[in-house]
């Protein structure tokens, strides 16, 4: 398999799904519950991409206390709901993720 | 707001979220190399592809042996959620000549794209009058790839000297937790987030993530199902 053609198709894929819609724009009327939707997107997609890293080790569901990452998670939410901050997030949830390993 | 504005306020809006995204490049790089992709490809990759977990994906797929059209299709999978990121921005975007649409796709991640949007809302609230919205999304998205590259570099250069157990991957699901919890304002964003994180836990297994986008089409389907005054 030749890596750089792999790479080329690869790009020509994501670059299409990503223009898509923004081409289609003004040539046709997306439906309206169509539209009511996209106002999720964001929470959806991220919290979608990372409440699997949470809770998921080697694809298992762990919920106990051997599960750092789900602890550290948790003081991360809090953290982000009471600062609002991206840095001091992830600094705090790092901090509780390295405690708890140590534990 | 003018153009230098807003693209400053996207640059910004994205550099905290650099801080996340570094370690994941890094971990990439890595994970290129020993997939045995070739330095200059695996640094090519992040600006031809520029898409993160799909670039992990591809290395793995590559490192495995995997035939052609399997790994272009599983990209492609992967990658199928920004649809609905160029569905959200394309609104703001309609006005705007064919090359400032090209480039701005090409910039469409899923950190970019989280990081301007809050601003993007309060500058141009009706899509019908954009403003300068567009250059924040460019500020992002520019940030974005800088530091995308960069930490590819290290992670080729040096990565294979960090030791492996810092958990450094751990970075971007925090990442996106300081992204997503400030942005959950109504009850209908917070059932759109727990049926979009219930699902991807339940179909985790399925194959080349098909799981996630079917867990996303179900946040944002939960989340305007819900009951309650619209904006």
């Amino acid at each position: 398999m030749n890596i750089w053609w792999l790479m080329a198709v690869c790009g020509v894929i994501t670059f299409a799904i990503r223009y898509s819609f923004i081409a289609a724009e003004g040539h046709f009327q997306p439906p309206g519950w169509f539209r009511r939707l996209l106002p999720f997107v964001p929470v959806a997609a991220l919290t979608a991409l990372t409440v699997p890293e949470l809770l998921l080790m080697q694809g298992e569901l762990v919920l106990g206390s051997g599960n750092s990452r789900l602890w550290a998670g948790l003081v991360a939410i809090v953290a982000a709901a009471v600062w609002r901050n991206t840095l001091l997030t992830i600094g705090v949830g790092f901090l509780a993720f390295f405690l708890l390993q140590r534990l | 707001m003018n153009s230098a504005e807003a693209f400053s306020l996207g640059l910004r809006s994205v550099l905290p979220i650099l801080v996340g995204v570094a370690p994941f490049g890094v971990i990439y790089g890595v994970v290129a190399l020993q997939s045995g992709i070739p330095a200059l490809a695996a640094m090519a990759m992040s600006a031809i592809v520029f898409a993160g977990s799909a670039q992990f994906l591809l290395a793995q797929l590559v490192g495995a042996g995997a035939p052609f059209l399997l790994a272009a299709g599983a990209v492609g999978l992967v990658n199928l959620r920004h649809a609905l990121y160029s569905a959200s921005v394309a609104p703001i975007l309609a006005h705007l000549p064919r090359r400032w649409k090209i480039l701005l796709a090409y910039l469409l991640t899923d950190e970019a794209y989280a990081a301007a949007i809050p601003h993007i809302l309060v500058v141009a609230p009706n899509s019908s009058r954009p403003a300068n919205a567009h250059w924040i999304l460019f500020g992002s998205g520019c940030g974005l790839w800088a530091g995308w590259q960069l930490a590819t570099l290290a992670g080729v250069l040096i990565g294979a000297q960090l030791p492996s157990d810092l958990g450094l991957d751990f970075a971007l699901p925090l990442t996106f937790i300081a992204i997503v919890v400030p942005m959950i304002g109504s009850r209908a964003l917070l059932l759109a987030a727990l049926t979009a994180g219930a699902v991807a836990v339940a179909l985790a297994a399925l194959p080349y993530k098909t799981g996630l986008l079917i867990a996303v089409l179900a946040g944002l389907v939960a989340g305007a199902a819900m009951p309650g005054k619209r904006k």
